[in-house]
């Protein structure tokens, strides 16, 4: 299968189909196979949610409606009770983090080798099937996030006011000069903060989902290279069994954690955005 | 594993995906959600006051129920009083009728016995006459007597 044993095995899996933009720049390069897995994702959730939004109903609702409406009131409970303010975007928005970022995770249930085998078959050779997996896919949408949190910032604050916060906050003084001292220790606070929010916020979906991709690929690396005739042995018979219960518990365990970690994304998302509105410092 | 385009297009996408959540799927939902809420609020609302219509309705038929049911007896009441009136002045008027005709029954007797009281009279005056005639052996000229037998009728 692979040439390099375990470690070229995982290398493989590790190394995204890139495709550069521009000759010998690692920036103008894109990862093919993270945007097409993104876009299929957000293709299913679109398309599922729109259909269900076209054939929308007041009355008894449809099962997928149903289904849909679950979801929703869900994620409309969770912003109402963090998010007290008047918008038209943070609603949507956390909706559309929470089950894409699923759908984006979910990729991870699929059998490590069965996307990029089928990818082999028709000649692509290098495939990474979780978009999740990928830092600039969490980061992207992370550094979305944080954009729309500068923009209330300064839109819902006024400049001076988010000046005013950015300067004058946590470290709080009446006196004019002990404000000016306080200045300069807010603001590393605050760039420190700034800052750490949208790499937090992304670093943790990937560091999730990279280690439970890992995980799996471990739990493949067990039968790696195994002929038949191996598989048949003692040893064989006894190391697929164990990678059979060992790929069963993860894979349930890691339907936990695709969830959770969709639903973090999200609440942190909103968060972050209540505060952006949030004028009373 | 290093960041490079693929972090702007994410961003680009997934502003898009939210774009279209918010246009075309969250209001739709939601709002299908809230007028299903509210349906059911209506529902149950007018559900309630049908419940108390229907509590002023059967209140109201009692009522009109009670009202027949005591003109009804003030009817029965007043007919039985017209029987009574009835029945009582029958018998008043029968009890009239009664003398009335004994009244008339007893002139009629009286009538009678006073017709025969003179029937017999006349036919003991004839008797009188034939005793004379057979006594005095000739013929008593009646008209010559007609006074004399008078009074003995008179008499008798």
């Amino acid at each position: 299968m692979s040439a390099g044993g375990i470690g070229g095995y995982i290398e493989h899996h590790l190394k995204n189909n890139t495709l550069e933009l521009v000759e010998g720049s690692t920036f103008w390069t894109v990862n093919i196979d993270s945007v097409i897995y993104t876009l299929i994702t957000a293709v299913v959730f679109l398309g599922f949610f729109g259909y269900v939004a076209k054939n929308v109903k007041s009355g008894v609702p449809s099962k997928a409606q149903n289904f849909i409406e679950l979801i929703i009131n869900f994620v409309n409970e969770q912003v109402n009770d963090l998010f007290h303010y008047k918008s038209k975007v943070v609603a949507p928005l956390a909706l559309s983090i929470f089950v894409w970022v699923f759908l984006m995770n979910f990729m991870d249930m699929i059998p490590v080798d069965l996307l990029p085998w089928v990818g082999s078959q028709a000649g692509i050779h290098q495939m990474r099937v979780v978009p999740s997996t990928d830092l600039n896919i969490t980061f992207g949408m992370s550094f979305a996030v944080i954009l729309l949190v500068m923009y209330y910032n300064f839109t819902k604050k006024g400049p001076t006011g988010y000046f005013k916060e950015y300067f004058g906050h946590p470290f709080e003084a009446s006196n004019p000069v002990a404000k000016i001292g306080l200045a300069l220790p807010n603001m590393l606070l605050n760039t420190v903060e700034t800052i750490a929010k949208p790499v937090s916020l992304g670093l943790r979906l990937f560091g999730n989902l990279y280690a439970g991709e890992l995980i799996f690929m471990l739990i493949a690396v067990f039968t790696l290279g195994y002929g038949l005739e191996q598989l048949m042995s003692f040893g064989g018979i006894v190391m697929m069994i164990a990678q059979f219960l060992l790929g069963l518990m993860w894979a349930l365990f890691h339907i936990l954690i695709i969830t959770l970690q969709a639903f973090i994304f999200m609440m942190l998302s909103v968060v972050y955005l209540a505060q952006s509105h949030d004028t009373g410092h | 594993m290093s960041i490079n385009f693929t972090l702007i297009i994410q961003m680009l996408v997934f502003l898009v995906v939210v774009l279209i959540t918010m246009k075309y799927i969250w209001p739709v939902i939601l709002g299908a959600m809230e007028e299903r809420e509210k349906q059911i609020a209506d529902g149950l609302a007018a559900s309630d006051e049908a419940e108390i219509a229907l509590k002023k309705a059967q209140a109201e038929a009692e009522e009109i129920l009670n009202e027949a049911r005591t003109d009804a007896g003030e009817v029965r009441e007043g007919a039985n009083k017209m029987a009574t009136k009835i029945k009582d002045q029958a018998k008043a008027d029968a009890i009239a009728e009664k003398e009335r005709q004994m009244a008339a029954a007893v002139a009629e007797i009286e009538q009678e016995a006073n017709r025969a009281k003179e029937d017999l009279r006349k036919q003991v005056s004839t008797l009188a006459l034939a005793g004379a005639e057979k006594l005095l052996n000739k013929e008593v000229d009646s008209k010559v007597h007609a006074d004399l037998l008078d009074d003995l009728v008179k008499e008798i």
